[in-house]
């Protein structure tokens, strides 16, 4: 008996030993990640059962019409496709089988698994379905997150040194429309003269021509060419919002003694500024982005829409009119996965910079 | 010995009868009002909304036309320009007739003003018959076309239907939508943001995490997904009453987060203690003392919160997930105007965007100077 607890308490301790300690980058990390993992689990439930809401199903319009048609064998298939991914379940057990936590037809066979569904419209798997689509969407937004930091550190610095310029009144213009025109209207204009003064190809994010093509360096710029405008319309909310957050912030650090101290000691012009308050007044600036995440994936979807991009939007909108339920379910997780990982970096690259945060000194703001 | 005190028989007034400072005393809401009002932008906003509101019972009289009467002979008719003058001479307020060809290169109807024909506008005049509140019938409109002629201020769409009338129609749907959403929320946020704030705890733990959970997920594809369960056979009220759930259905987190915030906060302050010393109950101490305190504040994020519920309408219906024909609302006035034939061909099918940008920039004036007025320090 007792050895065993000394047996047990040895574990421990190593365990113990072997976790990141209190306050490293690593137990950060583990912490964050932890938190995220039940966050997922319950979205997905929730996102499972919001896609089987509507009246009916795609398998169960299928076999009606093709019934009303005669077509006695393919309603067979059908009905074996129903059998196949468990339709004839109950919805919780449904669930659990698409998640990969509880033997269905096919053994163990779900997201966790890497098997995400059948698209009933398409015919085939979602992964084939949504391949390229992934690839693009994450581009997108990864594409708008770098825009928004690029444009909004300049702007915010420029704004916070000269209080009195112009920027300052030309940042709450700016935030003020992109607050209010709405999204889908500025693509839509943005792109017209996008294609009336660049003659860029409306749509898409590709000249036609190199659909289908091997990637190539021409190819590669005829993508960022495309990518200009839905960056633009995607970030511009964000772009404003993070610029001000930078500007009030930097203006506040700006009036500390210690700044006017440097000041009085003949200091000036960028070292005054760039040396200690830039530092203090970055932190938020890293990981605001985490708040304008949400919205801005939101912004994607419904740009993605309109201007007729590639990437998980269109297919979404499709899906959930016809009710394809494992397709329409799958990327509204991987939509809600991007903006969580989204938010999971940016309190990652918080705690990088900033130690307080490693310790939970700064609480939630 | 009984330790002698004394105890005052009065009723406890809570100012004390000093002098009242210079100036005189002011009541904290007309401080608040005092504050709005040197707001001047929110307060231009303000009556600019308090119009267009006015507006929603009246669109019957407002509007020139019917909302779904075809003109079959001005098929993507674009605005007319309204003059007062004509060749020199004061006519008063007029268009010119238009004549109609098809051009043959780019297939397209063209409208030509002639400068021949003046027809005026003619004011408080009887037009199209319509039953107003379901009730009432009359014909009376605020502006007509002159006898035989056409008015089509912000030009026609692609079935004739008269784009200004469409757009005072629409005006209903869309300004409300958003009130009924807040609404929802309101009610949604207040409760669950109050449980948590003042029980606690467990409660506030998992309401705390329900509340960060969907902070966290994009607004729009679940929007979507929740519209695509609307039954298709439902009717236009019953769709719209829906659309109004789910966009206050996911908007409550954000206040409720603020509710919670705030009740933690002031729980703890002097004269919540106080309060609670001479004998208050919970409730009471909540709705007198720690109410107060914050609802102005409430009231300003709720505000800031309808323009996100009038653009998620119209982003709804633009994409044909949310209200369908014949209801018209902004969103579906916009969903004609979804390709870029639109924009280039017959630009002005995107002037309902107009109304649109204007509610919403005046309703984030408005919001901006509640929350400055109800809260000078935040």
């Amino acid at each position: 008996m007792k050895a065993a607890r000394a047996v047990l308490e040895d574990g421990l301790a190593l365990l113990r030993r072997a976790a990141p300690r209190e306050g490293t980058f690593g137990a950060y990390a583990l912490r964050r990640l932890g938190a995220m993992a039940p966050t997922l689990l319950v979205i997905s439930l929730l996102i499972f059962l919001l896609v089987q809401l509507p009246p009916g199903s795609y398998v169960g319009n299928e076999i009606l019409e093709l019934k009303a048609r005669g077509e006695g064998a393919a309603a067979e298939r059908i009905a074996f496709l129903e059998a196949e991914y468990d339709l004839d379940k109950p919805i919780l057990e449904q669930y659990a089988i698409w998640l990969g936590v509880w033997p269905g037809a096919r053994g163990f066979s779900g997201l966790l698994e890497g098997d995400w569904g059948w698209s009933f419209a398409y015919e085939r798997p979602v992964s084939e379905v949504v391949g390229e689509a992934i690839v693009l969407t994450v581009l997108v937004n990864l594409a708008t997150v770098i825009f928004i930091y690029l444009a909004a550190f300049p702007i915010g610095l420029y704004a916070a040194t000269r209080p009195r310029a112009l920027g300052a009144g030309g940042l709450t213009f700016l935030g003020y429309l992109g607050l209010a025109v709405p999204n889908f209207l500025l693509g839509l204009i943005l792109l017209y003269y996008a294609h009336a003064w660049f003659g860029l190809s409306i749509g898409g994010l590709m000249e036609p021509r190199f659909l289908g093509e091997p990637w190539s360096l021409a190819k590669a710029g005829s993508v960022l060419a495309h990518l200009v405008v839905p960056v633009i319309v995607i970030g511009t909310a964000g772009t404003a919002a993070m610029a001000r957050r930078l500007r009030a912030n930097l203006l506040d650090e700006l009036r500390r003694p210690y700044v006017r101290a440097a000041a009085a000691r003949g200091l000036t012009g960028p070292r005054l500024v760039l040396r200690y308050p830039l530092k203090v007044a970055l932190n938020p600036f890293i990981s605001d982005i985490g708040t304008h995440l949400p919205a801005l994936v939101s912004g994607s979807v419904i740009v993605s829409v309109v201007l007729n991009l590639p990437t998980l939007g269109p297919v979404l909108l499709e899906a959930l009119r016809s009710q394809d339920q494992y397709l329409a379910a799958f990327i509204l997780v991987f939509v809600a996965a991007l903006t969580l990982v989204g938010m999971l970096v940016s309190d990652l690259l918080l705690g990088l910079v900033d130690p307080r945060v490693r310790f939970g000194a700064l609480k939630e703001r | 010995m009984a330790l002698e005190r004394w105890v005052s028989e009065e009723p406890f007034v809570p100012e004390p009868a000093t002098a009242a400072p210079e100036g005189g005393r002011h009541s904290a809401l007309a401080l608040t009002v005092r504050r709005f009002l040197r707001h001047r932008l929110a307060v231009v906003s303000a009556v600019f909304l308090s119009l267009c509101y006015l507006a929603v019972p009246f669109a019957e009289i407002l509007a020139p036309h019917g909302p779904a009467t075809r003109h079959a002979s001005a098929i993507l008719h674009p605005p007319q320009a309204v003059h007062v003058f004509h060749e020199g001479r004061l006519v008063g307020p007029f268009v010119y007739g238009t004549t109609a060809r098809v051009d043959l290169d780019r297939l397209v109807r063209v409208y030509e003003p002639d400068r021949t024909r003046v027809e005026p506008l003619r004011f408080f005049c009887r037009g199209e018959a319509y039953r107003l509140w379901g009730a009432l019938d009359g014909d009376l409109h605020l502006v007509c076309p002159a006898k035989e002629g056409d008015l089509f201020l912000l030009g026609t769409d692609r079935l004739g239907r008269d784009l200004l009338s469409r757009i005072v129609y629409g005006a209903r749907i869309s300004l409300t939508v958003g009130l009924l959403g807040i609404a929802v929320s309101f009610v949604l946020g207040l409760t669950l943001g109050g449980l948590a704030g003042y029980y606690g705890g467990r409660v506030d733990a998992v309401i705390s995490r329900i509340i960060e959970t969907l902070r966290s997920l994009p607004e729009l594809p679940l929007w979507l997904a929740l519209s695509a369960a609307v039954p298709v056979t439902w009717s236009p009220v019953l769709v719209y009453f829906a659309i109004t759930l789910i966009l206050g259905l996911l908007d409550w987190p954000g206040l409720a987060r603020a509710v919670r915030g705030k009740l933690l906060a002031l729980r703890e302050e002097p004269f919540a203690e106080a309060a609670l010393l001479m004998g208050a109950s919970g409730p009471r101490i909540i709705a007198v003392h720690l109410l107060p305190n914050f609802f102005s504040h409430l009231v300003a994020s709720a505000t800031l919160s309808i323009p996100t519920m009038i653009l998620g309408e119209t982003a709804l219906s633009f994409l044909g997930l949310g209200l369908r024909p014949p209801v018209t609302s902004w969103g579906v006035l916009l969903n004609e105007a979804q390709t870029i034939a639109a924009v280039e061909l017959y630009p002005w099918l995107i002037l309902p965007a107009v109304p649109v940008i204007l509610v919403i920039l005046a309703y984030n004036f408005l919001g901006d100077g509640l929350r400055d007025a109800a809260d000078p320090y935040a």
